[in-house]
């Protein structure tokens, strides 16, 4: 039997998530026992050559960029893991949602204190190779069907790995209280 | 100003406790509370600006800003809209020149919504300066508005009075009763003083064992056996204290109002037997800011107690027996009918419900060993005391022993009060209030339950369809998820905030109900309300939080054909994000124009 497929992607989020990923040490050699990488930041693979079984999402989605993204790993992915905060629930980008965007463009842009002053024109990006950003920033489930959840910021690498093995297994994961609860 | 602060803060002896006081006083005063004022309190009280701003925003009633000259709240619980709130409120819109959440531009008038207010059998209905308007009509708005605009004072415009005492001097209110049925223990015969002599011959204990054998049980809602609560209460060393919760938040419920009318001596020789029970020196009642208009009454009461003797020092002549009962209102929230959340109230605080344990027979107001009672069980007491338990327990079913006062409200020809022997079905009470045409009844409130004909053959008592005393009906023509939706507005409303998912869930159930109500949803939108629903139950702290998800859950298992016939057929799953409208805002703001 050919090892499963894993694909996986960083949207709206900061890496965190792939970092953890990386936590898991010497694990990182059963993994590479365990499952292929399609597309990923971890191969450098940029596009789908193949249907996959679990899609990894962090991030939530920002930008349009992110929709074509996320429906992508939805289409050429049987299984679709939301993979912390930012992609269940939006995350810290999500503290935008409340502030209309023009303000927040004019704040990165014209007003900042990095800014302020070193742009006369008033120019706010707007080549049209450059995604454009969304009303708000989504968690993943409202865009496309998420299959399951990993909550954490970042989930703790044993988090990830469970999940993993217990996907590609099939057998039930352990939910420990320590590893779902975050105060 | 400074000064006139100074008496107020002076009068509650610098007590920061009082703060729910002082700042209904300071209000009274300007209208509103201003930043000077706030600083002025927190100054004098020692606390911090901060301290007295949680509460002032807390709490419905108090603003920040002026809220007009005539302040009108118009109730928007689920039968003011039944009963057609909705022109209502366009009418004051109209005659008024503003929208619901501001104030005129000449600053005569603002227009406000509120929760339940407590007058469900005349909806729609109004509070304005603090008076109660039942009974609105579009013709009564233009009326009102146009003697306001010509100087007339809110008190002119009283053009009836209800009936039994609130056509006394002291109530003066044109809110009627509706006690449609009165039975043997809350509005039977009734002479004020003469039970409370008996303590004479009763040991606090004794007393105890009395409620205890009568079984008596919580009328707010939970239950729990009143004797037993006093029991655990004296086991905890110290000062204790009696609440007695008449927050009446529980839209649909409003058989405390009637109580507190025709019956406030019973309520409080009620209070002060639990305080002869449990050895309490203080009792305070505890009451919402839409009843107000009793506050005269109920003051005189309590003085003619004090007269008498049956408050105060050796009450009724038994030597060492000292007690006194003081008022405190709430300031609209619905959370404060929550005991813990109560408490805090009382202390001057957010109504924020506590973690338990402690309960509050243990730790409660102030730190010290508190009993809460609703005040039908209360009053309850005063009867039991009177006839004994053996009587009170001759009454009701097997475990819910006597009477329980329904307020009955929605699709029925007599809406109103009924107090009926525990028992009774819900089929017998339809035919009771003469429902019409009847297709789902709430129970028990929002919180409660909705229930369809199916289970009309279930009786109201503690062992099978459990209930505060609401008890909304609903007749065929009503879409159940309108039904819902006003419910889960109510919960976003009241949330204090305090749990995350009683903050948010209850938000996103909502929006979800709104998708479905659009025609959008689709099946994994109602898997997703009843999987998400029951995360309440376990998620937050208090009762409000953990109930919030029943309108939701409870409709979808009685009338779960309402939704499906809303939903999209053949697909599971679509949240209807649309990529065109979500970058419009950002297209408009950097200048681009992407194609539709």
């Amino acid at each position: 039997m050919s090892k499963p497929i894993v694909a996986t992607t960083s949207l709206a989020g900061c890496f965190g998530c792939h970092m953890s990923l990386l936590d898991i040490d010497e694990r990182i050699l059963d993994l590479i026992d365990l499952v292929d990488f399609n597309k990923s930041p971890i191969d450098d693979i940029k596009e789908f050559t193949q249907m996959c079984d679990i899609g990894i999402i962090e991030g939530g989605c920002c930008n349009s960029e992110n929709i074509h993204v996320l429906k992508d790993f939805r289409k050429n992915c049987k299984i679709l893991v939301s993979t912390g905060e930012c992609a269940i629930m939006g995350g810290l980008p999500a503290m935008r949602n409340n502030i209309p965007i023009k303000e927040c463009l004019e704040e990165a842009y014209l007003d900042g204190p990095s800014t302020k002053g070193h742009n006369p024109e008033g120019i706010l990006p707007n080549d049209e190779e450059l995604p454009i950003i969304l009303d708000k920033v989504y968690p993943c489930h409202e865009i496309v069907k998420i299959d399951y959840y990993l909550p954490g910021c970042p989930p703790r690498a044993d988090l990830i790995w469970n999940a993993l093995v217990a996907l590609v297994t099939g057998d039930e994961m352990k939910l420990p209280y320590e590893v779902i609860k975050f105060d | 100003m400074s000064s006139h602060i100074q008496n107020i803060i002076e009068k509650y002896g610098k007590d920061a406790t009082r703060l729910m006081d002082i700042l209904h006083e300071a209000q009274a005063k300007e209208g509103f509370i201003s930043d000077e004022v706030v600083k002025e309190i927190a100054s004098q009280l020692n606390i911090s600006k901060v301290d007295v701003e949680q509460t002032l925003t807390f709490y419905h009633f108090f603003s920040k800003k002026p809220l007009g000259k005539y302040t009108i709240y118009l109730n928007n619980s689920l039968v003011s809209h039944m009963m057609g709130r909705e022109e209502v409120a366009h009418a004051f819109e109209k005659v008024t020149g503003t929208k619901f959440g501001s104030v005129s531009e000449d600053g005569q008038f603002g227009l406000y919504n509120t929760s339940c207010i407590g007058m469900n059998d005349q909806e729609p209905a109004a509070i304005i300066n603090g008076i109660v308007f039942p009974k609105m009509t579009t013709y009564r708005v233009k009326e009102i508005i146009k003697a306001f605009r010509a100087g007339e004072s809110v008190t002119d415009m009283i053009n009836s009075l209800g009936g039994g005492h609130n056509q006394s001097d002291l109530v003066h209110s044109m809110v009627t009763n509706n006690l449609n049925r009165r039975g043997a223990v809350i509005f039977s015969e009734f002479t004020p003083g003469d039970t409370l002599k008996k303590i004479n011959s009763i040991s606090p204990k004794e007393l105890i064992d009395e409620v205890k054998k009568s079984n008596l049980r919580g009328r707010g809602g939970a239950g729990f056996p009143t004797g037993l609560k006093w029991d655990f209460c004296t086991k905890t060393p110290g000062e204790r204290y009696v609440l007695c919760n008449a927050d009446e938040g529980e839209p649909g419920t409003f058989k405390d109002r009637v109580i507190l009318t025709e019956r406030p001596e019973m309520v409080f020789e009620g209070m002060t037997l639990a305080g002869y029970a449990i050895g309490a020196k203080l009792g305070i009642l505890y009451l919402r800011e839409e009843y107000r208009y009793l506050e005269k009454q109920l003051e005189t009461v309590l003085l003619g107690m004090r007269g008498k003797g049956l408050l105060g020092r050796n009450i009724a002549g038994k030597e060492g027996f000292d007690y006194d009962i003081r008022i405190q209102f709430g300031a609209g929230a619905y959370v404060c009918g929550e005991e813990s959340a109560l408490i805090e109230s009382c202390e001057g605080k957010r109504g924020e419900p506590r973690n338990r344990p402690p309960f509050p027979v243990q730790v409660g107001y102030l730190d010290k060993p508190t009993v809460i009672n609703n005040v039908e069980s209360l009053c309850s007491v005063v009867k039991i005391l009177e006839k004994g338990a053996e009587w009170y327990k001759s009454m009701g079913t097997k475990e819910t022993s006597g009477t329980k006062l329904l307020s009955i409200s929605g699709d029925v020809r007599y809406p109103g009060v009924f107090e009926v022997e525990w028992g009774i079905t819900v089929q017998e009470a339809l035919e009771m209030s003469g429902a019409m045409n009847v297709k789902a009844v709430q129970v028990g409130g929002p919180s409660g339950r909705l229930i369809g004909p199916n289970e009309f053959h279930r009786t109201i008592c503690y062992e099978d369809l459990p209930t505060g005393g609401a008890f909304i009906v609903i007749g065929e023509g009503r879409k159940i998820l309108d039904v819902v939706k006003n419910f889960m507005d109510f919960f976003i409303d009241e949330s204090c905030g305090s749990c995350a998912p009683c903050r948010y869930l209850t938000v996103i159930l909502r929006n979800k109900l709104n998708k479905i109500m659009e025609g959008k949803g689709v099946a994994s939108d109602l898997d997703d309300l009843v999987n998400w629903g029951k995360q309440m139950k376990v998620a937050n702290r208090c009762g409000l939080g953990q109930s919030a998800a029943n309108p939701i859950l409870s409709s979808i298992e009685n009338f779960r054909y309402e939704y499906e016939a809303k939903i999209e057929k053949g697909k599971d799953f679509d949240t209807r994000f649309d990529l065109n409208k979500a970058i419009q805002e950002s297209s408009r703001a950097v200048g681009r124009f992407p194609e539709a």
